[in-house]
């Protein structure tokens, strides 16, 4: 095993470029099972920072109707953690396409099957792919400092944190001391894919935590699905986190790179 | 005037909110502030001389307790040993359920909530929560796969008759896994003024800890019921169902700590154990995390869930609360597994010996009875957590 670890992607990224992120979400293996990395690819064409795959999941209690159903297709695709790690080994290399991809990746999931994969196992796939990051909603910080803090560590893989608006100042400092990469803003007290609009008591909560002046970034996600609300979003945190909204794109229009262009475009215009 | 609170040790959960290496709350952050005040506040709360003064009113001149244990002769000639029930299906609304919603309407008046958001499987915990609800005036929804609402029609309309809205559960299997993910979703989406009644030994700490408490009036009572009738506290036995395991967390609570006492759960084996139709979670899960605890659950190589089957919609569930693990884990509980025909059977046997029609989730503990190896001089308490009304539909099947 290497101890000499390169410089974390996200970390990288965050260190040159702080304004008007966009980090896009899709499930893995969705809309069809070898779609994974076509969308991947695709997303690093359209110029998308950061991309955050869907780990998929039988009961994905944080996630509203359209990342649900796209959770079940995936799995009906008969998408898996192996799988995922398959598509992934071959992606950050030159290979066939000539086309390697360079874009920090994200992995987003529930902590079951990651429990069954066995957490040191996963972060050395992680790590051996080129995995970047991992958000694990579910895996709440005292118990993953507890118990994972150490074997994420030491394969150089981040833990994003969870903060939302009913989260406490003290929660807040206690998540900011021990994150790094960035902090994902949950937009609104909600599940995803459950809001339009940012709404006045979303600014005033937004700009309650860009006066704390945290030592990590803010990437703000949930609700996030169109132009005017990447925009508000971008004048508050570092950027932000689009899912449902490209999630139904896929679904509608399926995993052409020009689709994907046309979509990426909208959020940034 | 009892207390709930008890000292403690290895069965009790620890600060953090486990039994032994299962428990804890895996929640995402959207519910921590919700979950982190009820952890704060449940134990102070229910330890409240108000607290408690209201919660046995309730209970007594409510609910209908202290229910009977009723020696059951005849069971007990069959299986020849000293059986006594403990009358769970005499509580009103017909079955344990509501010490727990009692229990928890009076913590979220105490939290100032406003609103209550349940899930229910077969609709008993549904129809206990829309109960309490009704009584204290505070709003209610319940969340019910739609396959449950087909299959538990009575009881979605007496939820309706006392005012609760019933939402159909479409996801998944659309069963009891199910609504509870849209109970927990309900909850993230609605923070500030609703509590979550949780009706088992399930979800986040301190869910499992504080339904226990609550259902523990059940072996409150064995007790002292035992000693009067027998001269004796303690049975050797203590038999219940489990599906995610209140019953039986509120029978074998007293006597958690009391080695002499068997502490016997009975699982659902649906179709068989093996035969891909079951709910059978200790002798086919394997540790994972569901609904917030890290417990038992029935899931594929990859960390799936499996769909679980059951004849009763309130066995119907993948996993089992982390007491009810631990106690698997640590050998403390020996656990049986009864197919859908043996609980049958067992049904109308009760039905036919002893004048009481259990319901199916109770009928599979008493088919555990021949298998336990009992002696003449052995004593054993079966909890009879609900009456059999609701299944007539499927029991009249089998006549």
């Amino acid at each position: 095993m290497t101890t000499e670890l390169t410089q974390n992607r996200i970390t990288d990224l965050f260190a040159h470029k702080s304004e008007r992120l966009l980090n896009v979400y899709f499930t893995a293996g969705f809309p069809h099972l070898d779609d994974t990395v076509t969308v991947l690819r695709g997303l690093q064409q359209a110029g998308v920072d950061l991309v955050e795959i869907g780990m998929p999941y039988s009961d994905p209690v944080a996630d509203g109707e359209t990342i649900q159903q796209s959770n079940n297709r995936a799995l009906e695709n008969g998408m898996s953690l192996k799988t995922l790690f398959n598509q992934l080994a071959e992606c950050r290399n030159e290979g066939r396409s000539g086309n390697p991809v360079t874009v920090p990746i994200l992995l987003m999931g529930y902590i079951n099957p990651v429990l069954q994969f066995g957490v040191e196992a996963f972060c050395q796939k992680c790590r051996e792919v080129g995995v970047d990051g991992v958000i694990l909603p579910d895996l709440p910080l005292d118990l993953f400092l507890a118990e994972y803090a150490d074997t994420f560590r030491e394969y150089g893989i981040l833990n994003v944190n969870l903060i939302t608006p009913q989260t406490t100042e003290t929660r807040i400092r206690h998540i900011d001391a021990e994150s790094d990469g960035f902090i994902y803003m949950v937009s609104s007290a909600s599940i995803t894919g459950a809001t339009t609009g940012i709404s006045e008591s979303m600014r005033a909560y937004f700009e309650r935590i860009r006066a704390m002046n945290l030592r990590n970034p803010c990437l703000i996600g949930f609700g996030i699905n169109n132009h005017e609300t990447f925009d508000t979003a971008s004048e508050y945190a570092s950027g932000a986190i689009v899912g449902s909204a490209f999630i139904r794109h896929l679904e509608q229009n399926g995993p052409s790179p020009e689709g994907i262009r046309n979509f990426v475009k909208t959020v940034r215009a | 005037m009892q207390t709930i609170l008890e000292p403690q040790t290895s069965f009790s959960v620890s600060d953090a909110g486990f039994y032994g290496r299962f428990g804890g709350a895996f929640i995402p952050e959207m519910l921590y502030p919700n979950v982190e005040e009820l952890r704060q506040n449940y134990l102070d709360m229910i330890a409240d001389p108000g607290f408690q003064a209201e919660f046995w009113h309730l209970l007594e001149d409510f609910a209908g307790r202290p229910t009977p244990l009723f020696l059951a002769k005849r069971l007990s000639a069959q299986v020849g040993a000293t059986v006594y029930l403990k009358r769970e299906d005499l509580c009103h609304t017909g079955a344990h359920k509501i010490n727990n919603t009692i229990g928890q309407i009076l913590v979220a008046q105490r939290l100032g909530k406003k609103r209550i958001v349940a899930e229910t499987g077969a609709g008993q915990h549904g129809v206990a929560t829309a109960t309490v609800c009704a009584l204290m005036g505070l709003e209610c929804i319940v969340y019910m796969g739609s396959v449950d609402i087909e299959r538990q029609q009575p009881n979605v309309d007496r939820m309706r008759m006392l005012g609760a809205e019933v939402r159909p559960a479409t996801s998944g299997s659309q069963t009891l896994k199910d609504a509870t993910n849209e109970a927990m979703r309900h909850w993230i989406n609605n923070p500030v003024d609703t509590h979550y009644i949780i009706g088992s030994v399930v979800g986040p700490h301190p869910y499992p800890d504080m339904v226990a408490r609550f259902q523990s009036v059940i072996s409150e009572e064995i007790r002292k019921q035992l000693l009067v009738k027998t001269g004796r506290e303690n049975p050797d036995y203590v038999v219940a169902c489990v599906g995610g395991g209140s019953n039986a967390a509120g029978a074998f609570y007293h006597y958690l700590h009391e080695p002499s006492v068997r502490l016997v759960a009975v699982e659902a084996a649906g179709l068989g154990v093996t035969s891909g139709h079951s709910a059978a979670t200790t002798a086919l899960g394997k540790p994972g995390v569901l609904h917030g605890s890290r417990t038992i659950l029935m899931q594929t190589e990859d960390g799936q869930v499996t769909e679980p089957y059951s004849i009763s919609a309130g066995l119907d569930y993948p996993g089992i609360g982390p007491l009810h693990a631990h106690l698997f884990e640590s050998g403390r509980g020996d656990f049986y597994a009864i197919t859908d025909d043996d609980a049958i059977e067992a049904g109308f046997n009760l039905s036919k010996l002893e004048g009481i029609i259990p319901a199916i989730e109770t009928a599979h503990a008493l088919a555990a009875l021949p298998l336990m190896n009992l002696q003449p001089d052995d004593v054993v308490v079966v909890c009879l957590s609900g009456r059999g009304d609701k299944d007539l539909s499927t029991y009249s099947k089998y006549l």
